[in-house]
């Protein structure tokens, strides 16, 4: 029998395989803590002890976080998905328009969008049908236009980004549809947007981890040719992947517009660069293949610490747009930086 | 061809007004180890693509275990028996062993569609039995593939064609890449096959390697099979005449 040794520098390399899920705690870690540190120098308070601050942080990022859940298995197959944000905006108009109350104050409210065909009332199925049925044919475009005509997925859902934009102001003309029914309203009350972004999470790892769906997702993302040699309907899967990530935008446009009790056109914008930057801060990389929902929801945690830790700090609001962009970038660097270190490394 | 695994009668490859293969005719008997030498751009790898579905040949014929097959793709191929060790391995970097080797055909635990629970277990026993059966030591099965040596990510890919390939293997120059040590580990993975009697092609540039490894050797020469010697009846500079193409055997290629 062949004797196969392997030298010790081979071991030792292979012993000291360092998950990127720990690099992100760790980052978690030492941000919250500067932020603590920098609380009581600027305040002379507590940022971490005080639980307001930490309801409101996981309650802001719940809604980008079910859309990060999306975009995470996109990136790692190796594309990108603009358009999560886009959608959000269109799904909260149209499927609140399926969601509005007969009455408001007692009165007849004759503004319901489908006040003539009688379409009020209607029971929350309608509503969440709706908004994801939507959320699954945008993702099916994304998904075939991106496998079948080879355009690469930064432009194809660059395109829907526009065309879902466009579909959320053709809606109402740029009026905003209010006045939910309760049932439509309890997606968004309370914890209910965390509880509802845990599910997802949750079950998105599992499928990840111990499905077919999951390991033919990062072997797309890994070596898209050897996963086709091997048997894989690599067109298939990825219009799979980009349907679930359509759904999930809608998910949480639909949560987004409960929450708000309001929806209107302009929602969502950026969010899908905020649910980027929160996989690519989480180690999803970039490049495909590698990445985990774990990862995506420390990069949460790490990015909605920032955001309310410049809002306890008092930073300007457009300072901290400036930082979220900066934010962006350095993310992507470090994601860069990371493959050239492996490629060197060998 | 009672006992032939593998035969081509004609095989013929234009790429355009390029006549990269030329009538090609060959066979390889059950159990048999054969070598596929010739210069850069001599029609080796070009015959190999041709055989596994790879590509379309223009013409000819080709027939495996027995049966005239027309192989619409590598999957058909690898379906009816035939592992191809490619020279860019085909393996997804960011996946473990057991992954990698059950690539396209997991064993699955409970069938719910593209979303069926894999078996985990089980596939990761089948990966210990096929490196333990082919001789690959790799420390832990659970690292990426990125993680590995050159020679060790070679070692995985001639494991996973060992372990599916029931009829043949064919190996696109394995070591090129790899150093010394590393090359001896695949030659002795190839070894190990010969020992159970799985035939193979091994394409190669490395003659000491070819006598080491293999019963027959083939070269090819501008496209054209010019000679079919048994190990015992040539030598290196024998072989070496006919890659340059002072010696043929094909009268139909002599000398060019």
């Amino acid at each position: 029998m062949a004797d196969s040794a392997i030298n010790a520098t081979q071991d030792e390399r292979q012993a000291r395989v360092w998950p990127q899920e720990l690099n992100a705690l760790l980052g978690l870690i030492s941000i919250a803590l500067v932020f603590e540190a920098l609380a009581w120098i600027v305040r002379d308070r507590t940022f971490l002890g005080n639980p307001q601050i930490l309801r409101i942080m996981i309650l802001q990022v719940a809604v980008v976080g079910i859309i990060a859940v999306g975009v995470t298995q996109v990136i790692i197959t190796g594309g990108i998905d603009l358009s999560s944000g886009s959608i959000v905006g269109a799904t909260a108009i149209i499927a609140t328009s399926f969601a509005q109350m007969s009455t408001r104050n007692g009165q007849d409210f004759t503004d319901a969008v489908f006040w003539e065909q009688g379409w009020v009332d209607l029971p929350l199925i309608i509503p969440l049908a709706v908004g994801l049925a939507m959320g699954l044919i945008a993702g099916l475009i994304n998904g075939a236009l991106i496998a079948y005509t080879k355009i690469p997925p930064f432009i194809a859902t660059l395109g829907m980004m526009v065309s879902a934009r466009g579909v959320a102001n053709w809606w109402t003309k740029g009026e905003a549809v209010s006045n939910p029914t309760e049932t439509f309203t309890m997606l968004g009350a309370g914890f209910t947007p965390v509880l509802i972004f845990a599910g997802v999470a949750i079950l998105f790892q599992l499928i990840l981890t111990y499905t077919l769906y999951g390991k033919h997702t990062y072997a797309i993302g890994s070596n898209p040719d050897a996963a086709r040699m091997s048997g894989i309907n690599v067109e298939k899967h990825l219009v799979l992947v980009y349907a679930i990530a359509g759904m999930l935008a809608a998910l949480a446009g639909l949560v987004a517009a409960s929450r708000q009790l309001t929806a209107q056109a302009g929602m969502g914008v950026m969010y899908e660069l905020d649910a980027i930057a929160m996989a690519v801060i989480g180690g999803v990389s970039l490049v495909g293949g590698r990445g985990s929902i774990i990862g995506t929801f420390l990069g949460m945690l790490i990015f909605g610490t920032i955001i309310s830790g410049f809002t306890f700090l008092q930073v300007d609001a457009y300072y901290q747009e400036m930082i979220k962009g900066a934010i962006i970038v350095a993310a992507v660097v470090a994601d860069v930086w990371r493959q050239k270190r492996r490629a060197m490394r060998g | 061809m009672a006992n032939a695994i593998l035969k081509t009668e004609g095989l013929t490859k234009h790429y355009g007004g390029v006549h990269a293969l030329q009538n090609a005719d060959f066979e390889l008997q059950a159990g048999e180890h054969v070598a596929i030498v010739g210069d850069n751009g001599a029609g080796k790898s070009t015959f190999v693509r041709q055989i596994t579905g790879v590509e379309q040949r223009t013409s000819g014929k080709i027939w495996f275990d027995g049966q005239e097959v027309n192989f619409a793709g590598p999957l058909d191929a690898r379906e009816a028996g035939m592992e191809c060790v490619f020279q860019n391995l085909a393996l997804a970097d960011d996946l473990d062993v057991p992954s990698n080797l059950f690539l396209g055909r997991e064993i699955i635990k409970f069938n719910l569609g593209p979303f069926s629970i894999l078996d985990r277990k089980a596939m990761r026993k089948a990966t210990e039995e096929g490196l333990k059966r082919t001789g690959v030591k790799i420390p832990k099965l659970d690292n990426a593939i990125r993680h590995m040596s050159g020679g060790q990510r070679q070692c995985v890919a001639i494991a996973r064609s060992a372990s599916f390939a029931s009829k043949l293997i064919i190996m696109d120059e394995p070591t090129a890449a790899l150093g010394v040590q590393e090359t001896a580990q695949v030659e002795n993975i190839i070894k190990s096959l010969k020992s159970q009697g799985i035939p193979l092609i091994l394409i190669s540039h490395n003659l000491r390697q070819v006598f080491d490894l293999v019963d027959r050797i083939v070269v090819f020469r501008r496209g054209h099979l010019v000679a079919n010697l048994n190990k015992t009846e040539t030598d290196g500079n024998d072989i070496v005449s006919y890659i340059t193409g002072v010696k043929s055997q094909n009268k139909n290629a002599a000398y060019i």
